[in-house]
């Protein structure tokens, strides 16, 4: 029996969760095999790092851009073959939007935002978050195949070499596959994405105008960080709508989160509240983020920002 | 054209989340239940096609007699017909097959559901349904347009966003950005009289067994206090987030 992985490429690369659920189906299949699924990928031996032992890799021209239901159909595809009883998927948009059709597909029992490693396997059972991260459900999967999302960075990445083969896989797919076309992505090349970032630095209406947003971006900078922002700024149309994080925008499960100018309304924290460490710069000791915040900062940002970012600067510079 | 909108009766945001039943069952007591934001944007865009393409809007819930308010509220909205299919929510999967059983009898050319609800958080409905009855299927959508039987939708990705075409039936994963929240409907006077007479069908519940059970609740560990810092002295600021937090 072997657990299953889609490991999500971009132009080619492998993204972090790809690792992240290949580090992870490695835990749970203990000596079980890990094979992975992955569209057009340049070097799928890469995946070897995470304890993946077998790649199908699949090279087609009609599968270069995300496409939910051809993707799902050769996962479904995949796991039929290999017999897998356990498949793990990230919670990437992309992810998120095709692991309910594949569940249909495989007769699976699916469980989202899933946070930890199987708390039993008989009966199956993961911890995953639920009313937007104010309380975590114990979930059994009663099914005989079982697809597990597993929430960005609730696992890591855990090292555990090994030499894959890797396969040439050639899904049948059908005409039904492609009846929703992509006609054109936006999306801005060589920066962070919120979802694949291990910091975001955010800022809110205290900022004052869309102009004032280079020393958030300077921070993002020196941390190699994502930008985000609150509802109100994009609302505004001070900052693009994919930034938006909170409770209707992205979520927000980085490991440090940097909140300037944000008063903490409680949508907002809804959406960051599954970041590890937050951090918020306000002038306001009211403000209600410094209930939920780690540590923080109480004073003006615009000048508390520029030499935070200074330091940052130093301190990268010395632990480089 | 027909549009059928999910509605889900969630917990309002503010609503402290607490658990009976030895941590089984969710606390509803002193609970204020509103429909699930990410379908009233979806169910505010559904009338702007019946105002502008002259659609009809069937909303239609899962659940006991305890959610018709929320789906009264959605026809003070201004929804045509209401169907609560008569049997607790309890997994993903079986909403979707009552709703597919709902779906397929209408006929619906556009089926609207929130991406996700904000109290279980599955946001697997959507999809599930969409694969049942074997119509396309667009989630995180945060855009959409139909000319005649043809759909454009934006769909927000990872950084950014793409626009997809496709053809009826659609089913639809909604968000905020289908409409802005300036545009939400709060019902009038009107409205809310007109509800009353408005046709809510309750109606009986397919046999259906779950895939998923939900266990016990537990509620993440009380957070210590903030730890504040002189803006005078960041570095402290630095060799926190480094060596206590380890973040960076």
């Amino acid at each position: 029996m072997s657990v299953l992985v889609y490991t999500e490429t971009e132009d080619g690369k492998f993204k972090k969760a790809a690792f992240e659920v290949a580090s992870y189906a490695k835990e749970v299949a203990g000596g079980d095999d890990v094979v992975a699924v992955s569209f057009n990928a340049t070097d799928a031996s890469e995946l070897g790092q995470y304890g993946v032992s077998k790649v199908l890799n699949i090279q087609n021209d009609k599968l270069s851009k995300f496409n939910a239901e051809a993707y799902a159909d050769a996962l479904k595809q995949a796991a039929e073959k290999e017999g897998s009883k356990i498949v793990v998927v990230s919670q990437s948009a992309n992810s998120k939007y095709l692991a309910p059709l594949l569940a249909v597909h495989l007769n699976a029992g699916y469980v989202s935002n899933v946070m930890a490693v199987p708390e039993s396997t008989e009966p199956f059972t993961v911890k995953r978050s639920a009313f937007t991260n104010k309380a975590f459900n114990f979930t059994k999967i009663t099914t005989d195949v079982k697809i597990v999302g597993l929430s960005q960075n609730a696992f890591g990445l855990k090292e555990n070499q090994g030499d894959p083969t890797v396969e040439d896989f050639s899904p049948e797919l059908k005409e039904g596959d492609f009846t929703v076309n992509v006609e054109s992505v936006d999306k801005a090349k060589d920066k962070v994405t919120i979802a694949d970032a291990e910091i975001v630095v955010s800022g809110g209406r205290g900022l004052k105008g869309p102009e004032n947003w280079g020393m958030i971006e300077e921070m993002a900078d020196i941390l190699g960080a994502a930008t985000a922002c609150s509802k109100p700024v994009s609302d505004m149309g001070w900052r693009p709508h994919s930034e938006h994080v909170g409770q209707t925008g992205k979520p927000v499960a980085s490991n440090l989160y940097i909140a300037v100018g944000i008063s903490g309304a409680i949508q907002h924290l809804a959406g960051i509240n599954a970041a590890k460490t937050k951090v918020v710069i306000n002038n306001d000791p009211e403000a209600p983020f410094f209930k939920a915040a780690d540590y923080g900062v109480v004073g003006d940002a615009f000048e508390i920002v520029p030499k935070l970012n200074e330091k940052l600067k130093e301190f990268k510079a010395k632990n480089a | 054209m027909k549009i059928l909108v999910c509605i889900s009766h969630v917990p309002d945001t503010t609503s402290k989340i607490n658990f009976t039943d030895g941590d089984s069952k969710f606390d509803t007591n002193g609970v204020n239940f509103v429909i699930n934001p990410n379908d009233e944007f979806g169910l505010t865009r559904a009338m702007w096609f019946k105002e502008k393409q002259g659609a009809s809007v069937d909303v239609v819930n899962v659940g006991g007699a305890e959610t018709e308010p929320t789906l009264r509220k959605a026809l003070a909205i201004g929804a045509d017909n209401a169907i609560r299919v008569d049997t607790p929510a309890t997994d993903g999967f079986q909403v979707a097959k009552q709703l597919a059983k709902v779906a397929k009898e209408g006929e619906y050319d556009l089926i609207i559901a929130g991406r996700e609800s904000i109290d279980y958080n599955g946001g697997m409905v959507p999809g599930m349904l969409a694969a049942l009855l074997d119509a396309n299927f667009i989630n995180t959508c945060i855009s959409l347009e139909i000319e005649g039987d043809k759909a454009t939708a934006i769909r927000e990705i990872d950084g950014g966003k793409e626009t997809l075409t496709a053809s009826l039936p659609l089913v639809i994963g909604g968000q905020k950005g289908l409409v802005e929240e300036s545009d939400l409907k709060i019902p009038n006077m009107r409205g809310i009289m007109q509800a009353r007479k408005k046709p809510l069908n309750v109606v009986a519940a397919e046999e259906v067994s779950t895939r998923t059970e939900a266990a016990k609740f537990e509620k993440p560990a009380p957070k210590g206090a903030v730890k504040l810092v002189d803006p005078e002295n960041l570095d402290e600021l630095i060799d926190l987030l480094h060596n206590e937090a380890k973040a960076i």
